[in-house]
């Protein structure tokens, strides 16, 4: 589908003609819509707003997720698993070594991703289905390495607690003040993964995922690539785990585990692959839909009280899998494509074509 | 154009797969700034010989020179790098992204952006992309393909996809472009299109180019030399005055009535 512009709009440069933002008034509607995340503490309840929380360090895990799957076409399920990496990085060097989280925040990024890069060697040799169960292999070293490690430092399977961040004096340890972090951080690898994808990399990314061979054959380093895109997505995740551990102060091995690695993947599948806005919309409507079995749990009891309440709980993957299937069957190109047609028909009209 | 000076060299080329032997010591020349047609029957071994090319397959014995420099050590990013650019008889394009992209993915080897500055995107990156989106249109230009400039390659027609593939090509700037039956499946039309498009290549930048195609009519109009290939045997080599009336050629592949 050709990118539909506005009529009357016409563009001199090539800098403006692949600019991302266009219009003055399109610079304003994002302005007002930061400012109004930001301001989200002064009129949502607490129970929104960690609920945004939640959902912004998601998407920063999907994100990461989307440049290796959805860019380069490498699936991977060890997605939570470089989250449990980079949670217990950056708890250890906030609790151990007495950094600030600031600075630990990084060091786990930049940790989770040597993890990540070590877990997409295979790459080299293997690819597809093959492949994810090479990726899969990382879901169960990990977890296993912080159980039965060092156990004097990682406590085993009781995992460790985790201090509250601490910045100007003010520590982030409501979701209220937390969501400053989140937004923030989120607003960042936005960005980032913007950028990767409209450069020379990102290119590269597609490149390797719709033919391997014509890319290696027309200059492009498939192993390199590869890798990048392996430590990327795992130093996403880097950040999404320390920022989730320091916000529930605790991670064992199980806080990040193989059924968000499967949800990571799901989400980008119901948002679109290869989208920037697919990390976004998937993750959005995967936690509203979790959010909404909650609400939907009294009432499901109300009406069939002799079910335990573990038919509740029950709800939430069935949730999750009625939408996955859903998707897969009338959408499965993901509600980032459907943004697109919605954009489009709305170019055209009153026309259709 | 043509000039005598040897280009490609290619030295005692042999290929097997398994117990099947798809190359047996092919030995010929390609000079700088010739059309050189390869041609046979299927599976006489031509793709497997532009993958040689490629070091996608690896030769079992037998030298590729290109300009002196042996490239059957290298890995095939590196020969990509070295100048050399190809199309795929079945197209082989990025499917996912635009026309453009596809164009702008074939800068890669001209650009230097890395990781680091590929995230920022901000003053050299972005001045490089720039300067490479240039060079691009000027290609897109040249080929007539403005107005799919921004569409996804994948839903494009068959047409018009070899067209972009050979703008890919292009935009490589290769010192030598091998075209892999640049005009399968093509009506009569798009066939002279796509030979007018090849013919202002060489004519205007002298481009050395081995071509791939049965269409033996539009072969032996366009080709300076043709080397013909026979169940991996290298069976005649000439110009297309010669290859029309060898007899080895006119039994293995044109035929009695052959081309007149």
């Amino acid at each position: 589908m050709a990118v539909l512009r506005p009529a009357g709009e016409f563009d001199t440069s090539y800098a403006s003609d692949m600019a991302t933002i266009r219009q003055r008034w399109q610079w304003w509607l994002l302005l007002a819509f930061v400012v109004a995340l930001y301001a989200l503490p002064f009129y949502a309840s607490q129970s929104v707003v960690a609920l945004v929380n939640r959902i912004g360090i998601t998407i920063i895990a999907v994100q990461g997720l989307n440049l290796l799957t959805g860019y380069t076409g490498q699936i991977s399920l060890g997605q939570a698993s470089f989250m449990t990496a980079g949670g217990y990085i950056s708890a250890l060097l906030v609790n151990n070594l007495g950094w600030p989280f600031f600075a630990a925040m990084p060091a786990a990024a930049l940790g989770a991703g040597i993890v990540g890069l070590l877990f997409g060697l295979p790459s080299l040799r293997v690819k597809g289905f093959y492949l994810t169960m090479a990726t899969l292999a990382a879901q169960f070293i990990i977890p296993w390495f912080t159980r039965n490690a060092f156990p004097k430092v990682l406590n085993g399977a009781q995992g460790i607690n985790v201090q509250v961040p601490v910045l100007f004096g003010i520590e982030f340890n409501t979701p209220q003040r937390y969501i400053y972090l989140t937004l923030t951080v989120l607003i960042l690898t936005t960005i980032v993964a913007h950028n990767i994808s409209r450069s020379r990399l990102g290119r590269a990314f597609v490149a390797v995922r719709d033919h391997d061979l014509a890319a290696e054959l027309l200059g492009i380093n498939l192993f390199k690539y590869k890798l990048q895109a392996f430590f990327l997505a795992a130093v996403y995740a880097g950040i999404a785990g320390s920022l989730a551990a320091h916000q529930i102060r605790h991670i064992n091995s199980e806080t990040f585990n193989l059924i968000d690695s499967v949800m990571f993947m799901g989400m980008l599948v119901i948002g679109g692959l290869g989208s920037n806005l697919g990390p976004i919309f998937g993750a959005i409507v995967v936690e509203m839909l979790i959010e909404g079995a909650t609400l939907f749990g009294p009432l499901f009891i109300s009406l069939f009280p002799s079910t335990a309440a573990g038919a509740v709980q029950a709800l939430r993957p069935l949730f999750f899998g009625a939408a996955l299937m859903l998707f897969l069957i009338f959408e499965p190109r993901g509600l980032a494509h459907r943004w697109q047609l919605f954009k489009a028909a709305w170019r055209l009209r009153p026309f259709s074509y | 154009m043509t000039t005598d000076r040897i280009q490609l060299r290619v030295d005692n080329i042999s290929l097997s797969f398994g117990g099947i032997q798809a190359l047996s010591d092919i030995s010929f020349d390609v000079r700088k700034g010739e059309i050189l047609a390869i041609i046979g029957p299927n599976g006489a071994g031509k793709t497997s010989l532009l993958n040689c090319f490629n070091n996608f397959y690896h030769p079992d014995h037998g030298q590729i020179l290109l300009d002196g420099r042996d490239l059957t050590r290298l890995p095939p990013y590196r020969i990509a790098q070295l100048g050399i650019a190809r199309t795929f008889q079945h197209t082989a394009l990025y499917t996912g992204l635009s026309t453009l992209d596809n164009l702008m993915a074939a800068r890669h080897i001209h650009m230097k952006a890395g990781m680091l500055a590929s995230i920022l995107y901000w003053g050299r990156a972005h001045q490089e992309d720039i300067a490479h989106r240039r060079v691009v249109e000027e290609i897109i230009d040249f080929l007539e393909i403005e107005h799919i400039r921004k569409s996804v390659v994948g839903a494009l027609p068959h047409g018009l996809r070899k067209r972009v593939e050979l703008g890919r090509a292009l935009a490589m700037e290769p010192r030598l472009l091998f075209l892999d039956e640049p005009m399968t499946g093509m009506n009569q039309e798009e066939k002279e299109d796509m030979a007018r498009f090849i013919l202002d290549v060489y004519e205007r930048q002298g481009m050395t180019i081995l071509l791939i195609e049965h269409d033996m009519g539009l072969v032996m109009d366009i080709a300076d030399r043709i080397v013909v290939l026979n169940f991996g045997q290298k069976i005649a080599e000439g110009t297309p005055e010669e290859i029309r009336n060898n007899q080895a050629v006119i039994d293995a592949y044109l035929g009695k009535a052959g081309v007149k």
